[in-house]
C-alpha cells in the first residue's frame, strides 16, 4: 500500500513487518523517531516485542547481540556518536556471527558538535565487519531492511547488516512509500532459526578465546562471507523484484545513463537524487552524463563498478565523508578499482560535499561535473567558504 | 560448504587433559564429586588454588544445568573457554569486558519473547574491575530496568586477568602493579568501593556478599537469589594467589580469614533491607589474614598502618553488627 511517511516511520513499519522480538535503543546520541515509533507499535499492542530502554548505545548494541545469540531476531537503530559509542560491540557482533539488522541515520560527527547529514559515521566503522547498504530514498531505506535482514540470515551469510539513511534528509524527510503487506512480508522472510544459539537444551560456548593457532581463520571466513555476500544480493534483489515488484538488479550498484557516457559522478546515499535531476536536465542538453550510485560499500563491489566505469573516460567521486591525511572512503574504492585493470577512466577526481549538513544543491552537482572538464584534482571540498578560512588581519 | 563459523559452535567440553582417563581414575578426585559430569568441568587453565575457578563452579552448581551464563572478559572467560575447548556444560556467552549486564538483558529479554524465561535461569558474571569499574554502567542500567537476573561479581580485588592492576575494589594499602609502594605512597590509597551498597540502592531484591571460604553460605545464597524473580546481586570473595602472592593451598584459609577479622563481611540486603549477617564468634586481628599475603608485606613492620587496616575490620563489625552478642 501506498502511503506518504516520514522516513523514520518507514523504516519503523517495515521493522515492524519484519517482527523482531526484542528492540533496544538509546534515544539521545543522536536518534531518530524510529525507535520511537516502534515503542509506540509495542504499546499499542500492534507489535509483539521486548523494548528494552536502555542506558547508552554500548548496552542497546550489547542487548541486541544477546536477544540474537538466543535465537530472537532483535533491532536497533542509532547515529553518529552514538554508533560510534556501540563501535566496540559492533565488531563482537560481526565476530560472533549474529546476523543483526540496524539502520544508521547518517550523520555528522563532533567536534564541532553538529547533528546534520553527512555519511562520516557509518564509513568511518567500514572494518566493522558489517554489510552497509546505503539507500537513496524512503522506499530503499524500507526496503534495504527487509533485504537486509533476509540476508543477514542467510544460513551462508550470518553477518550483520547496516541500513544508512542520510539523517534528516531521509529520516525526517516525507516521501511516498509502497509498504508491503504482512503476508507477503512473511513469504519473503521466514522466521529466524539460527545454526547456533544459546539454549540449554543443547549448551554452546560463544565468544571463545582464540589464539594465534585459531584467530586467523576467524577473520578469513569473514573475508570468504563477504564474497558470498556480493554473490548472494543478487539473488535476493531478484526474488525481492518478483515478490514486490521493485527491481534493484544486483542490489550492488546502480546505474543511471552510463552506458555512453562520458562523464559520470559516483556517490552514495540521497544525494543521488540530487544528481540523477542534474543528469536528466545536462542530458536533455544532449550532454552524456550519468551516475553511479554505489548501494553496497561493504562488501565494496570492485568488478561492478570496474564492469560500468571502465569505457567512462572521466570520473566524480562525491564523497560525504573525509579520511583526514588520506584518499576519501569512497573515493579510495574507485581508485583501487581500477588499479591494475586493462581499461580505466582517463581521470578519477575526487570531492568532498556536504560535511556537516552543507546543502549539496543542483548547483554543487553541476560544478563537479563542470570540473570533470580539468584536469585530474584529489580532494577538493565542494561550496567551502575560503572568507572563513582567511588569516585574520 | 567450508565452515564459516567454526568457532560460534563449540560443543567440545574439556576433560581433564592434564591427565590420560586411566590415571585420572585413580587420582582425580573430580570424578567422586561428580564434577565431570557437571556445569563445569575441571581441564581448564586456572592457576591452582584460583578462587574465581571453585567460585565459578560453585554457583553454576547451585544454579544447575537450566543456566544461561553471560561472562564479562576476564580470568574465567579466558581460563574456561579457550577454542577448541569448552569448561561449560551450559549455554555460555562472552562478548567484552563491559557488557555482561546488558548481553545478559538481552538474553532474558529473548526468552521472555521466546516464553521460556519461567524455566531458565539467566547469570551475568564478571570480576571485580569488569563490575565496579567499566561494567558499572550496563550493571546499573540492568538492575533499574529490573531483569530477572543473578548477577555475581567474583571478587579478587585487582585486574588479574591483565597483570594485578589497582581495581575500584582493591582494599586500601594494598600493593599492585598500579598502587605500588614507594617512598611516597604505600599501596592503594583509596578504600574499597562500597558496591553491595550502590547496588542495593538501586532497590532490587536480593543483595549478598559471599566467599569461597564459606562454599556451603556461597551456594545458598546462588539458590535463594535465583528463586527470587528480579535483579539479584553477589559479590564473592575470591582469593588469588598469583596477584595475592600467597601459597595456592592457602586459598580457602585465607578467604575464610578475611570474613573472620571482619575485612569482608557476608551481608544480604532483600528488599533494601539488612536482612541477615554472618556472625563472627571471636574476630581474629587483622595481621593473620594480612600476613601470608604479599600484596601486604609493606604493613607488616608498620603496626601504624596496620592500625588503620583493623580500623576498616573494626568498623565493618560495628556497621553490620557482626558480633556475636555475648549473654548476659
Amino acid at each position: 500500500m501506498r502511503e506518504f511517511l516520514e522516513g523514520s516511520l518507514a523504516v519503523a513499519e517495515i521493522v515492524k513487518l519484519c517482527k523482531p522480538g526484542v528492540i533496544s535503543a538509546y534515544p539521545i546520541t543522536p536518534q531518530t523517531h524510529i525507535v520511537e515509533d516502534l515503542a509506540q507499535m509495542v504499546a499499542d499492542g500492534q507489535l509483539n516485542a521486548q523494548f528494552v530502554n536502555v542506558e547508552s548505545e554500548h548496552s542497546a548494541a550489547s542487548v541486541v547481540l544477546g536477544a540474537v545469540a538466543t535465537g530472537v531476531r532483535a533491532f536497533t537503530a542509532t547515529s553518529s556518536q552514538g554508533l560510534f559509542y556501540m563501535a566496540e560491540v559492533l565488531f563482537n557482533i560481526s565476530g560472533l556471527r549474529l546476523p543483526l539488522v540496524m539502520t544508521c541515520a547518517n550523520r555528522a560527527i563532533s567536534a564541532p558538535i553538529n547533528i546534520w547529514n553527512d555519511q562520516q559515521d557509518s564509513l568511518s566503522l567500514r572494518d566493522a565487519g558489517w554489510i552497509q547498504l546505503y539507500a537513496e530514498n524512503n522506499q530503499e531505506a524500507a526496503d534495504f531492511h527487509l533485504i537486509g535482514y533476509r540476508l543477514a540470515e542467510d544460513k551462508s551469510i550470518m553477518l550483520p547488516a547496516m541500513v544508512c539513511m542520510d539523517g534528516f534528509i531521509l529520516t525526517h524527510g516525507m516521501e511516498t512509500v509502497d509498504m508491503p503487506a504482512q503476508g507477503e512480508v512473511d513469504k519473503f522472510l521466514p522466521p529466524y532459526a539460527p545454526l547456533y544459539k544459546l539454549d540449554t537444551a543443547e549448551p554452546i560456548t560463544m565468544g571463545i578465546l582464540a589464539d594465534p593457532d585459531y584467530y586467523l581463520e576467524t577473520r578469513f571466513a569473514m573475508q570468504e562471507t563477504f564474497k558470498d555476500v556480493l554473490k548472494m544480493l543478487p539473488t535476493i534483489c531478484g526474488e525481492f523484484k518478483s515478490q514486490f515488484g521493485r527491481d534493484y538488479k544486483d542490489g550492488l550498484v546502480e546505474e543511471y545513463c552510463t552506458k555512453d557516457a562520458d562523464k559520470v559522478i559516483v556517490a552514495m546515499g540521497s544525494v543521488c537524487g540530487t544528481i540523477k535531476e542534474v543528469v536528466d536536465e545536462l542530458r536533455a542538453k544532449g550532454k552524456k552524463v550519468g551516475l553511479l550510485k554505489v548501494i553496497a560499500y561493504r562488501p565494496f563491489p570492485y568488478t561492478r563498478v570496474y564492469e560500468a566505469l571502465k569505457d567512462v573516460s572521466r570520473v566524480a567521486v562525491l564523497d560525504k565523508a573525509v579520511s583526514p591525511g588520506a584518499y576519501a572512503p569512497l573515493a579510495v574504492e574507485l581508485k583501487a578499482a581500477f588499479s591494475g585493470k586493462k581499461k580505466s577512466p582517463k581521470i578519477i577526481s575526487s570531492f568532498v560535499a556536504g560535511l556537516g549538513g552543507r546543502d549539496i544543491t543542483l548547483e554543487s552537482i553541476k560544478e563537479i561535473f563542470k570540473k570533470l572538464n580539468q584536469k585530474e584534482v584529489n580532494l577538493e571540498f565542494i561550496d567551502l567558504k575560503p572568507e572563513l578560512l582567511k588569516e585574520e588581519p | 560448504m567450508p565452515n564459516r563459523f567454526f568457532q560460534q559452535s563449540l560443543k567440545k567440553n574439556m576433560e581433564n587433559e592434564l591427565l590420560p582417563p586411566h590415571q585420572l581414575l585413580e587420582n582425580d578426585s573430580c570424578l567422586t564429586n561428580n564434577w565431570c559430569g557437571g556445569v563445569f568441568k575441571p581441564g581448564h587453565t586456572a592457576c591452582a588454588g584460583c578462587g574465581q575457578a571453585t567460585g565459578a563452579r560453585l554457583v553454576i552448581e547451585a544454579a544447575g544445568s537450566n543456566t544461561i551464563v553471560v561472562n564479562n572478559t576476564g580470568c574465567l572467560e579466558v581460563f574456561s573457554t579457550r577454542y577448541p575447548e569448552s569448561a561449560w556444560n551450559v549455554p555460555w556467552i562472552h562478548s567484552l569486558f563491559e557488557n555482561a549486564a546488558a548481553v545478559a538483558s538481552g538474553v532474558e529479554a529473548a526468552l521472555i519473547y521466546l516464553g521460556k524465561k519461567e524455566t531458565t535461569n539467566v547469570i551475568a558474571q564478571a570480576g571485580d574491575g569488569g563490575t565496579a569499574d567499566i561494567g558499572l554502567q550496563a550493571l546499573s542500567g540492568m538492575l533499574e530496568r529490573g531483569h530477572d537476573i543473578l548477577y555475581c561479581c567474583y571478587d579478587n580485588e585487582a585486574y588479574m586477568n591483565t597483570g594485578v592492576q589497582r581495581s575500584g575494589l582493591t582494599p586500601f594499602l594494598t600493593q599492585t602493579t598500579t598502587s605500588p609502594v614507594g617512598k611516597r605512597f604505600a599501596g592503594n590509597i583509596r578504600p574499597k568501593k562500597p558496591m553491595p551498597e550502590i547496588v542495593n540502592a538501586h532497590g532490587i531484591p536480593y543483595v549478598a556478599t559471599a566467599s569461597v571460604g564459606f562454599p556451603q553460605d556461597l551456594q545458598r545464597k546462588v539458590k535463594k537469589a535465583i528463586s527470587i524473580k528480579g535483579p539479584k546481586y553477589i559479590q564473592i570473595h575470591v582469593p588469588c594467589p598469583l596477584g595475592w602472592r600467597h601459597e595456592s593451598e592457602l586459598t580457602y584459609q585465607i578467604a575464610k580469614l578475611a570474613v573472620e577479622t571482619g575485612l569482608y563481611p557476608l551481608i544480604e540486603y532483600e528488599n533494601g533491607i539488612l536482612a541477615a549477617v554472618r556472625k563472627i564468634a571471636q574476630p581474629k586481628p587483622v595481621e593473620e589474614y594480612l600476613k601470608p599475603q604479599g600484596r601486604f608485606k609493606h604493613l607488616l613492620n608498620n603496626p601504624e598502618e596496620i592500625k588503620k587496616i583493623q580500623e576498616i575490620a573494626d568498623h565493618n563489625i560495628e556497621k553490620y553488627n557482626l558480633k556475636v552478642e555475648s549473654r548476659p
